[in-house]
């Protein structure tokens, strides 16, 4: 596991993060949060490239200021897009292979891997100064998983990919998490943290605000923030009025199109077993039942930003 | 095995940096000061044939001169500067250093072997200027005189010295300007205290002076300056077996603060 033990982290005077105690457990795990909330810090703290003011930080088992073990471990695609100067792809990945230690016929062999699973071995050969910006975030990418490592790091990588790269490195990141592997990563595209995540950890202002599955953390904020789900149906006016009839229905609002209704409940469970009986005993025809809020992005406005989500 | 193999990896990025990067061209530019030098001066003679009446003799104090202020106090000097505090600060400023923290090394191991890369760079380059103007000093009389020198033992003796002086000077300055690249965010300012205190050095007291690279180097120059040439002189030399240590140890002692401080180094390129 990866473990933060009342860790803070100060920059001179400027705070960081303060003391975060977090544990991360396989699979894939997202900082969310504003630009300087903290989330490159916590990054930079666990693979060892910052070191903490306070707290202890240990990553499956080593402490991060042994780079020779943790390194092993760990591998971090940073948010910084710069490279040695002339290098190509194959060599750059090659050469931090090198660097790893691996003999030259495994570099070659582990450079090959990791570069066709990015969907580049068609670009290898070409220097990275002339990459656009999603082949220098994918050989990035390359270059931080081609030692096989336990954890992952990455921060905000699907910056600059295209649509059809982004499925793509999404689908490989749900793989690595899969595989038992730490993915941790960060990003501002909230509905993609929805696709990838099987947790999120809220920063904001260097604190965590709230951590675990999306939906429990949307649980743990019921009271103040009632859920919203939108039901499409034919008759969505008696459907509102048997809601109200139970004590946790807090509003109600039918579609323009007479077709659906928004409905904001303080229990979840009691909502759907309602919804089940109209299904069953009236004859309802249901087209959709979705949770409008149970993303990260709703979550994290509802911890976050004063306005609640917009419906 | 695999810390060999790291270190290898490391020169071979960085030799590639120090010898293709774009931070090579003013090293470059500093070996050509000399060799244009050199070379001007035997075309002249040689080419168009002007009278040379000086002796082999005089021509070696020159070169003396030359090496110990022109070769070893600007040239190698300032390309000391110019490949070894880069070896961190450059990374520093170009955002990648992080690549090299991010490998399972440890940190002071790193330190050695950009040093030692730094250092390779260094010596091929300016026992490159070394050996070559020492060529030319000598091809002006002739191309029998040089080979004369060359088979007789005093001839490489003296090229010996020259460039074992040439190689310490890149070792202590090496791990002078290693250090200052990683405690000083603008290095400028130590590497030109240095020189000042290095341009200083033969007027300082004796005590004083033998705090200094340059003492021991010119200590260890093969051919002596007289009294009366008007270039200021060594009055209290070290001997070779206080020089030659002395500056290892620097050295040594230099690459080892170094590590200590890259091992406390955090990456903070926005702050840089």
């Amino acid at each position: 596991m990866i473990v933060f033990d009342n860790v803070s982290k100060f920059y001179g005077e400027v705070l960081g993060v303060n003391r975060v105690t977090l544990t991360i457990t396989p699979g894939v795990t997202s900082l969310v949060g504003p630009n300087g909330s903290g989330k490159t810090t916590l990054m930079n703290l666990m693979t060892g490239l910052l070191r903490p003011s306070r707290g202890r930080i240990t990553v499956a088992g080593t402490p991060v200021d042994h780079p020779e073990a943790l390194c092993r471990k760990v591998g971090y695609c940073t948010q910084y897009d710069a490279f040695p100067p002339g290098l190509t792809g194959y060599e750059f990945v090659h050469l931090t292979l090198g660097l790893h230690g691996f003999g030259s016929a495994e570099c070659r062999e582990r450079t090959s891997r990791a570069i066709a699973k990015v969907g580049l071995t068609d670009a290898a050969g070409r220097r990275v100064a002339g990459y656009s910006k999603g082949m220098r975030q994918r050989i990035r990418l390359a270059q931080a998983i081609a030692h096989d490592p336990q954890v992952v790091v990455l921060d905000e990588p699907l910056n600059g990919l295209d649509p059809m790269a982004r499925a793509e490195t999404i689908a490989l990141f749900r793989q690595l998490g899969d595989e038992g592997r730490y993915v941790v990563l960060s990003s501002h595209i909230l509905h993609e943290v929805d696709l990838i995540s099987d947790r999120v950890i809220l920063v904001h202002h260097g604190y965590i605000v709230a951590e675990g599955a999306i939906a429990g953390v949307r649980d743990e904020i019921d009271d103040e923030h009632p859920m919203q789900v939108l039901v499409r149906c034919d008759r969505p006016s008696f459907v509102a009025s048997r809601i109200f009839e139970l004590d946790s229905a807090v509003e109600i609002k039918i579609h323009e199109d007479k077709r659906g209704l928004l409905v904001q409940t303080r229990d979840a469970d009691k909502f759907y077993l309602l919804l089940n009986r109209l299904v069953m005993e009236h004859d309802l025809d249901l087209e959709a039942v979705a949770p409008a809020d149970e993303d990260v992005q709703a979550v994290y406005r509802y911890l976050i930003e004063k306005d609640g989500p917009v419906s | 095995m695999t810390s060999t193999r790291q270190i290898l990896a490391v020169q071979a990025l960085e030799l590639r940096k120090r010898f293709l990067g774009k931070r090579a061209i003013p090293v470059y530019l500093l070996a050509l000061i000399p060799l244009v030098l050199f070379a001007g001066r035997l075309v002249v003679l040689r080419v168009f044939h002007v009278d040379h009446n000086e002796s082999i003799t005089h021509d070696r104090v020159i070169y003396a001169a030359l090496f110990r202020t022109l070769i070893l106090r600007f040239v190698v000097y300032f390309g000391c500067v110019a490949i070894f505090v880069p070896l961190f600060r450059g990374d520093i400023l170009d955002r990648s250093l992080h690549y090299y923290f991010l490998v399972p090394m440890k940190r002071q191991t790193l330190t050695l072997a950009k040093y030692l890369s730094g250092l390779l760079a260094a010596l091929v380059l300016f026992n490159g200027v070394t050996l070559v103007t020492w060529m030319l000093l000598y091809l002006t009389h002739g191309t029998s005189a040089l080979v004369e020198r060359l088979v007789s033992g005093q001839g490489l003796f003296e090229l010996a010295g020259y460039l074992l002086v040439t190689s310490l000077a890149c070792i202590g300055y090496g791990a002078v300007f290693l250090a200052a690249g990683v405690f000083f965010k603008n290095p400028i300012v130590p590497a030109v205290a240095i020189l000042g205190w290095e341009s200083i050095n033969a007027l300082l007291p004796p005590v004083l002076k033998k705090i200094s690279v340059i003492h021991y180097l010119e200590s260890l120059c093969p051919v002596s300056i007289p009294q009366d040439s008007g270039i200021a002189i060594l009055a209290d030399p070290a001997s070779p077996w206080v020089a030659i240590p002395g500056i290892l140890l620097l050295a040594a002692l230099l690459v080892y603060v170094a590590a200590w401080r890259v091992k406390r180094l955090e990456i903070l390129y926005g702050v840089e």
